[in-house]
């Protein structure tokens, strides 16, 4: 009974991670139908700025605005100058997008070397929290606190501000949108600076948990992938129940058929995809 | 009072190879009704879309009020003053009639009269208002009609673009849609009206335009049409 419920909380906090990776992959996604697979680069970079944030002596929560800031504007400059030159040649942006998560990749090796470097804690969060005989680091739960939290505000901005309302027009009906006088163009590097910015200040939350490592980047993305796909391309509860599920079946998978886990990861992926294309909340197919 | 609301001259449009607008030109005066006619395929939503800058043109030159728009991204288009109601309506449907209406709002400039907001909109049209919370994509099709036209007016537009706002509507919804039209013109709005009801755009256009496969087949007041039913029957077939 332990196992499931530590490993329930778990999959709760890994799926926290992912969500806070996968809401701006989605919005990316949705809106401009950009494949950003330099999203998992950003993740790492931002880890790594933080980590070296923190070893210069910066408190924890100032590295995560430092790692989020850090990545939030190389995503601008990337959309502004790059991305936006490529627009409606989709094959072009996914290469541009995974070159420049090899260069980015690459640069930290160069820069931090490839030896793993666990992010530090904050020292008020360490410790665990017990009930009678469980116990939980309480770490995990402030992140699962956090992507709730995140959740709640996204969708705020979202449903119910005219940003918001302006983003979800421009997903219903691009051409629409521009034709309604909407300035679509700094819409995309709105929201592209922001899914870069949560990817850079998930990867400084995650980092006391998974530690930074080259290959961290390779780990998340494809997972990322899998819960945009799940939940449906542009959907924020559908990133966020796909986030859930897929840190689930993560946390129970490794734990129960260590050798099967890409299968189980992969498999309700390849069942969405042909079994129901715009995924569980999706409107529009991949 | 004889102003140019809207000149285009020498547009020309093309689909990958082939070329689909041949250098049209015509223009709209102020406080008129310009219809544009003309069978299937004969240009008349290509065109619309080639003024709005939704499809690649070229043109010698699109003016608005005098102003060259010549070229311009659609949200630049719409920001200097041209509003649309497009074909098929495409109101966004996971927005809630509100937030149809609030995404396109714009402040009217202080050189024409009429001013729209939420107030006048809600108004003018009272059903609007009742499913404010609705999303779009739930209304009728009167409905989501008359919310394509709302969302173009929340922009504060000089000049409208109506794309078959008649199509596939009820007839006792199609003659309200003539009744707006109408206001609308009377309002000093200009209005280029695409449309494939004969009988509604002769019964409102100022002046008519008729496209055949992309070129202009016969341009004139809209009297020319309206006493010629053989001119009707040979230029559009209908009747």
């Amino acid at each position: 009974m332990n196992f499931w419920i530590i490993q329930g909380l778990n999959g709760l906090a890994f799926g926290s991670l992912l969500f806070i990776l996968a809401s701006g992959f989605s919005l990316i996604f949705g809106l401009m139908r950009i494949v950003n697979l330099s999203h998992g680069a950003y993740f790492m970079l931002g880890a790594y700025v933080g980590l070296s944030a923190i070893e210069a002596g910066v408190n924890f929560w100032i590295a995560i605005l430092i790692g989020g800031g850090a990545i939030c504007i190389l995503g601008g400059v990337l959309e502004r100058f790059i991305l936006r030159r490529l627009t409606g040649q989709p094959l072009a942006q996914v290469l541009v997008t995974l070159g420049i998560a090899f260069i980015i990749a690459d640069t930290c090796v160069w820069i931090w070397t490839g030896d793993p470097r666990p992010v530090p804690m904050p020292s008020e969060l360490t410790g665990a929290f017990r009930i009678s005989h469980l116990a939980f680091p309480i770490y995990r739960l402030f992140v699962i606190g956090v992507a709730f939290a995140l959740a709640a505000t996204l969708w705020f901005l979202l449903e119910r501000s005219r940003l918001g309302a302006m983003i979800r027009a421009g997903v219903d009906d691009l051409p629409m949108a521009r034709a309604m006088g909407i300035r679509t163009s700094l819409l995309f590097t709105v929201v592209f600076c922001l899914g870069s910015a949560l990817a850079g200040a998930g990867g400084v939350l995650a980092g006391p948990i998974l530690s930074v490592y080259p290959g961290l980047d390779t780990d998340m993305l494809p997972l990322a992938l899998v819960v945009v796909i799940l939940g449906g391309v542009g959907s924020l509860l559908g990133a966020f129940i796909g986030s859930l599920i897929i840190g689930f079946i993560y946390s129970y998978g490794q734990a129960l058929f260590p050798d099967l886990a890409y299968v189980i990861l992969f498999l309700p992926m390849v069942l969405v995809l042909t079994l129901r294309p715009t995924g569980l909340f999706g409107r529009q197919a991949i | 009072m004889d102003t140019d609301a809207l000149t285009i001259d020498g547009l020309n449009a093309f689909y990958g190879e082939s070329h689909v607008l041949h250098d049209l030109s015509f223009s709209v005066k102020k406080g008129h009704v310009l219809g544009l006619l003309g069978r299937n395929g004969a240009g008349k939503t290509t065109c619309i879309s080639a003024i709005m800058g939704l499809v690649k043109a070229k043109a010698t030159r699109v003016d608005l009020f005098g102003q060259s728009i010549t070229g311009l991204s659609p949200e630049a288009i719409s920001l200097r003053g041209v509003g649309l109601v497009p074909q098929g309506r495409r109101i966004f449907p996971s927005l809630t009639v509100y937030e149809n209406l609030t995404v396109a709002a714009r402040r009217g400039r202080s050189d024409h009269g009429s001013n729209w907001g939420l107030e006048q909109v809600y108004a003018t049209f009272p059903r609007l208002q009742e499913r404010q919370r609705q999303l779009a994509g739930s209304l009728s099709g009167g409905e989501q009609q008359m919310l394509a036209i709302c969302r173009a007016l929340m922009t504060n537009p000089r000049v409208v673009l109506f794309d078959e706002p008649s199509e596939g509507l009820a007839p006792q919804i199609v003659a309200e849609v003539a009744v707006v039209l109408k206001k609308l013109r009377d309002s000093g709005l200009s209005i280029i009206l695409v449309e494939q009801n004969i009988k509604l755009a002769l019964d409102i256009a100022d002046e008519v335009v008729v496209l055949n496969t992309g070129y202009v087949a016969h341009a004139g007041g809209a009297d020319s049409l309206r006493s010629n039913d053989r001119l009707v029957e040979q230029l559009l077939g209908v009747y």
